[in-house]
């Protein structure tokens, strides 16, 4: 492969998680805002399910790479 | 329009680093783009996972998430036969029968595969409709985008359309369709985890799978249908009156599950292409069944949420937007959902999806579109016998044209409402009898030339005359798109149903011109010529992969598998 693709998938996972998640802690207090996503705190359980996701892909892409 | 959403920071800062990503994706597959064969087939050198997810993804487009949400609010859970007997069975197919003809015989697209197999007026024909198609549907998606940009957050369609179509021509101009798969297997994950959340918090909203049902039983009801009829995939489907789709089971089998399924996941170059650029024959038949396990799923992600969305209207929770006659712009359902549920920062990401999943319909079209023009048409016809480095050059200046003519095929959509409808019409037109011909060619050594050009154009032929005397109920003749225009002999329940029958028509008349025209005219092409596209005269692949997740056989099975039982639990 020329470019391996996990890398750009897991950086920006990575750092759309990191972002959404770190949001979601400072305005975590706010219930007003929540309350249109039915009291859930979305931005931080959509955030760490982003960051766990871009680890992840960057994970295998270095262990492919320690392989080639 | 009255709910104007405003963004954050934070939303603006999301979707700006995802068109960084986009770009330098772009960016950094430039170096690499020497050859046109890098450009155009992106090298032939991609893994299955890649070119699988691609494979889905160049159709998880605008088209698909808007259409299909729209779909899932007025006609309910029957929206998932596009995908369950509308694609799975096809992809199947592909994989295991039409990719080894496909692959093995080096064609670089669909029309120079008939090119080889038949001659080349047929490539010839094939390589024109395909060329008019692809841009048109780039244009839809850019439509589509821009006219969602213009309510949601106001921004002019104008700039809309230019912003989107510098960003798609960027990145394929770039980095060719190794850019476009690229992005379409990070438009994939973003569209899954973006649109997640919705479908989560628009069903806990509706009370739940049981609560939804409920309430879409009394809006069955309300309409004059059976209770279950929103629930439920084939369990209404005994006549066209009992369901809101107006199709029984006979037009949804043979028309959305034989003809348009197959014409479309076996035939149509934007996604055959994708696995065409994949490193081996194994990839490649491991492409489409690699996709097809993602995509059974994907009814859950879009057509959910629409269903959510008629409840919770019905309900009175949620205000779906009206069109100017008064009907509700089913069309709409996503975008209202996003701006209702959504808090700043996740509907960064929610917006960034959708804009995510219009792209990659652009760029799927687009990069198809430069190959087919390229291979099929200049070097072709314009100007054969030119070094590789002038194809790459025109290549790229296709990429371009093919982006501004889509620009005046977005604003040509502008003016119909359901745009699923209006692309089903075209794509039944062109990709029925398109079926027809490349499955007797690739099955029947027989079949000739001249047999399978006039199965493709009287196919066409019929399918238009065919529309020209049909129309769904409810519309009227001067709205040409919507069929009747030579004079009204049939009404259909449905525009849905119109096109069922539209590509019905293409492909028996497609077929019968066919097979009935290679018993008059020559075969011109000898058996060693026909070697590697046919399959009575290529050899079987003998080659069994080691590990069983490699084998397309086993995959296939697995996946016939998860079909049945969801539709065995849907039913």
């Amino acid at each position: 492969m020329k470019l391996d693709i996990k890398i750009p998938i897991g950086l920006l996972f990575t750092i759309f998680g990191l972002a959404l998640s770190i949001y979601g802690l400072a305005t975590g207090g706010n219930t007003e805002m929540y309350a249109k996503s039915l009291g859930y705190n979305v931005n931080i359980w959509t955030g760490l399910v982003m960051l766990v996701f871009g680890i992840f892909m960057l994970l295998l892409a270095r262990r492919d790479k320690k392989k080639a | 329009m009255s709910n104007i959403l405003s963004l954050g920071w934070i939303d603006y800062g999301v979707m700006m680093i995802y068109f960084v990503f986009v770009l330098g994706i772009g960016w950094a597959l430039k170096r690499y783009m020497k050859s046109s064969s890098e450009f155009l087939e992106a090298g032939r050198s991609l893994p299955a996972w890649v070119t699988g997810l691609a494979f889905i993804s160049a159709n998880l487009g605008a088209l698909e998430v808007i259409g299909m949400a729209a779909s899932g609010a007025q006609y309910g859970l029957m929206t998932a036969h596009f995908y369950w007997i509308g694609a799975i069975a096809a992809m199947v197919f592909l994989a295991l029968f039409m990719m080894p003809f496909y692959y093995g015989s080096k064609a670089r697209s669909v029309p120079e595969y008939l090119k080889l197999r038949f001659d080349e007026k047929t490539r010839g024909l094939n390589a024109i409709a395909f060329a008019l198609m692809t841009i048109l549907a780039s244009g839809i998606s850019m439509y589509a985008l821009a006219a969602l940009m213009e309510k949601l957050l106001n921004w002019p369609f104008d700039v809309s359309v230019w912003v989107s179509a510098f960003i798609v021509l960027a990145y394929t101009y770039l980095g060719g369709l190794s850019s476009a798969i690229y992005n379409e297997v990070l438009q994939f994950f973003i569209i899954v985890i973006g649109l997640f959340p919705l479908v989560f918090l628009s069903l806990k909203d509706a009370g739940g799978w049981a609560g939804m049902t409920d309430t879409l039983n009394e809006v069955a009801v309300a309409r004059g249908f059976e209770p279950g009829t929103w629930t439920s995939t084939w369990a209404h489907t005994g006549s066209a009156a009992s369901n809101p789709m107006g199709v029984e089971w006979f037009g949804i089998i043979m028309g959305l599950g034989f003809v348009l399924s197959f014409g479309y996941w076996c035939t149509n170059f934007l996604v055959v292409q994708r696995a065409m650029a994949a490193d081996s024959m194994n990839a490649a038949r491991k492409t489409p069944l690699i996709g097809a396990l993602p995509k059974m799923f994907i009814p859950f992600l879009v057509i959910l949420p629409g269903m959510a969305a008629m409840a919770l209207a019905a309900k009175g929770t949620l205000t779906l937007d009206l069109m100017p006659n008064g009907s509700p712009n089913y069309n709409s359902v996503i975008t209202s959902m996003l701006g209702h549920y959504y808090p700043a920062g996740i509907l960064g990401l929610g917006l960034t999806a959708l804009l995510a999943s219009f792209m990659s319909g652009m760029a799927g079209n687009v990069s198809a579109f430069n190959t087919v023009w390229t291979y099929d048409i200049y070097q072709s016809y314009i100007r054969p016998n030119q070094s590789d480095k002038h194809y790459l050059t025109v290549g790229q200046i296709a990429t371009v044209a093919g982006v501004i003519v889509s620009i005046g095929a977005a604003y040509l959509a502008r003016q119909f409402g359901n745009i699923m409808d209006f692309l089903q019409m075209v794509f039944s037109m062109v990709n029925a009898p398109l079926f027809a011909v490349l499955s007797l060619g690739m099955f029947w050594k027989r079949a000739t030339g001249n047999a399978a050009f006039w199965g493709l154009l009287i196919g066409i032929g019929f399918a238009l005359v065919h529309h020209g005397l049909t129309i769904p109920q409810g519309a009227s003749p001067d709205e040409i798109i919507k069929g009747g225009w030579i004079s009204v002999v049939h009404t259909y329940p449905s525009g849905m149903a119109q096109s069922f029958w539209t590509a019905i028509i293409a492909w028996c008349s497609a077929t019968l011109v066919t097979v009935s025209m290679t018993f008059v005219t020559k075969q011109r092409k000898t058996d060693a010529e026909l070697v590697g596209l046919v399959y009575s005269l290529t050899p079987r692949i003998v080659v069994e992969e080691a590990k069983w997740y490699n084998r397309p056989k086993v995959l296939a099975i697995i996946v016939g598998i998860i079909t049945v039982a969801l539709t065995i639990i849907f039913w």
